[in-house]
């Protein structure tokens, strides 16, 4: 047996997936809690403990981890025009595994310096300018960002006639500066790779081990990436598929959690609609996208916000003032878990709600114009209206054996502008193998993405 | 990199494809770099894209006699944003029937815009008066 042990360092579970190479199958997988306070290291001893009481004790030819523990990859985008380059430079963050605490369009102030100081991010992207294009506020904002205090290393990925000006004025022990190739190289031209790759090495090489989690590296071969990034080279994989076997197609997956919801679509997003025409940036085939303020306990109000009391209080069939009185209670507790029937209900609705909300940001829009020459169509962003596959992950939903009523319920949606799937498929990822084989990916793609079509791939699959 | 930027694209709900095509070649091969925004452009579209690719001029152009309201407020817009003096040109069937050029032309320039060319205006012609106003050899 060729065994590899495959390990996801996440902001509450140390979870392990162990997989047969030669037999093509996992074995086995085994969770507990992450330990980042004291030492990583404990809390994954403990889970191997227990996945080796499964196993028994048999040899791992390689470990392989990836990690979202003690807050994630938190970064900070700084663009020149919302919708471009500062847009551009979000995805790319996003498309990295990373969290954006913050993005900022235009040119830099004393107190956006003050607020970044205070956010203290791990890595800066800083865009702004087509190649050839505007160099005034991104010069402005490099030296703006020299005054800063703390120490963050900057991916410089703006117009690249200021990149060696821009390192000239920032370049320091503070600030490590990493230049790359333009986010956006030519107007709506997304390049957002080149930057993706640094901010991973970026990761690789210094986050790592500023966070404790290379203690021990003698038991790891390497921490290879954020655990978003896995789940995203996982999904991926599954839609495009390997050299010798042909993707699964357009997809798209939640990650529904108690601080944020996070969306993933792999699609090209190509207007389904005949006569729309497509404006704005283009997106990345693989685009991940975060919501801060959305998630199932710190984030509670935040989905009560954005889809009304009113309609929380449907969903879950009882009066607003039963809403109000959960919310009180996940404020006072954030590890409450629903009990009653009618508490369930109020879970699944904030579920949906949060879900719901996560997918109209993530989706296009298409909207009719009226015209001398009849109705034609407006699409920005993505279609994926015709997506046929929803896979539904995420801690939220360890409770819940609903999830494919909540994946329905969320996809009601109201707003006929919205290019949202309307009938796909819908898989919870119940022994979460997408981190796991994401990390997998990096060595067998072949084995990764056959235990991942035979999990998510079969219309008949759970 | 001493090529002047050109933010093209036809505005508002008008969708007539194929003269900003020939356009953008034209301008192309007049030796200009070109960010051709195609049709049903509005004008934060055609302002954002001057601000990235630190354009020259925004030409704008309209075939479905909708221009003089599509264009209302595109120089106040440019100001606000900061573009100041940056270029507005405008061309095609930019008003509804055959109305004398000359006040059609007073209309526009008083919305701001520094040349107004007429229907049929033919290419060489929008690439004589861009070189002359950006000051090109």
């Amino acid at each position: 047996m060729q065994a590899v042990l495959l390990i996801d360092f996440g902001s509450t579970y140390t979870k392990l997936t162990a997989v047969d190479l030669d037999a093509k199958k996992i074995f086995a997988t085994a969770q507990d809690f992450t330990t980042v306070d004291t030492d990583v290291m404990e809390g994954f001893e403990r889970a191997l403990l227990k996945l080796k009481e499964k196993t028994g004790d048999i040899p791992f030819e390689k470990r392989l981890a990836c990690s979202s523990a003690a807050g994630g990859l938190r970064m900070v985008a700084c663009g020149l025009v919302p919708a471009l380059t500062a847009k551009a430079a979000k995805l790319a963050a996003f498309g990295a595994g990373a969290k954006v605490i913050k993005t900022y369009s235009y040119k830099l102030t004393r107190s956006d310096i003050q607020e970044i100081d205070q956010i203290a991010p791990e890595i800066l992207l800083l865009t702004g300018g087509t190649d050839g294009g505007n160099q005034e506020v991104i010069e402005h904002n490099a030296s703006m960002l020299a005054k800063t205090e703390t120490f963050f290393p900057v991916v410089y990925a703006g117009n690249h006639a200021s990149g060696d000006i821009c390192r000239d004025i920032l370049e320091s022990e503070k600030h490590p500066f990493y230049l790359c190739e333009n986010v956006m190289p030519r107007l709506n031209k997304l390049n957002i790779q080149p930057a993706q790759g640094v901010i991973r090495k970026i990761f690789l090489d210094r986050i790592i081990s500023a966070k404790g989690l290379s203690k021990q590296k003698a038991l790891i071969d390497g921490i290879l990436m954020p655990t978003p990034a896995a789940v995203l080279a996982a999904l991926t994989l599954l839609s495009k598929g390997t050299s010798k076997h042909r993707g699964i197609g357009e997809l798209m997956a939640c990650d529904l959690g108690g601080a944020t919801t996070v969306i993933y679509s792999i699609a090209r997003g190509a207007p389904t609609k005949e006569l729309a025409v497509v404006h704005g940036l283009p997106e990345p085939f693989s685009k991940r996208t975060v919501e801060g303020d959305i998630g199932m306990r710190y984030s509670a109000h935040g989905v009560v916000e954005a889809v009304g009391i009113e309609e929380i209080a449907r969903i879950a069939n009882v009066h607003e003032d039963v809403v109000y009185d959960w919310l009180n209670r996940i404020d006072q507790d954030k590890s409450i878990l629903p009990a009653t029937e009618e508490e369930k209900a109020l879970d699944f609705a904030l579920a949906a709600g949060a879900l719901r909300t996560g997918i109209i940001r993530h989706s296009g829009t298409l909207e009719m114009v009226y015209t001398p020459v009849g109705a034609v169509y407006q699409q920005q962003g993505k279609d994926l209206s015709e997506v046929k596959l929803l896979i539904m992950t995420g801690g939220a939903l360890n409770h819940t054996d609903q999830f494919e009523a909540i994946g329905r319920e969320a996809l009601a949606i109201q707003d006929t502008t919205v290019l949202a799937p309307t009938n796909p498929r819908i898989i919870c990822d119940t022994q979460y193998v997408l981190s796991a084989l994401g990390l997998l990916s990096t060595i067998d793609p072949e084995t990764a993405f056959e235990l991942l079509n035979n999990i998510f791939g079969k219309e008949d699959s759970l | 990199m001493d090529k002047k930027t050109l933010v093209i694209g036809v505005i508002g709900a008008d969708v007539h494809a194929v003269g900003i095509q020939i356009l953008n070649f034209a301008f192309q091969e007049a030796g200009f770099n070109v960010v051709n925004l195609g049709v049903m452009v509005t004008q934060e579209e055609y302002i954002e894209a001057a601000i990235e690719a630190k354009a020259d001029a925004i030409v704008v152009s309209s075939l479905y006699g909708h221009g003089e309201l599509d264009c209302q407020g595109l120089r106040e817009k440019c100001d606000e944003a900061g573009l100041k003096d940056i270029l507005l040109y405008v061309g095609g069937n930019i008003v509804v029937g055959k109305q004398d050029l000359t006040e059609v032309e007073k209309r526009f320039r008083a919305m701001g815009f520094d040349r107004v060319f007429g229907p049929g205006t033919p290419p060489e012609t929008t690439i004589e008066y861009l070189k002359k106003d950006l000051g090109v050899a």
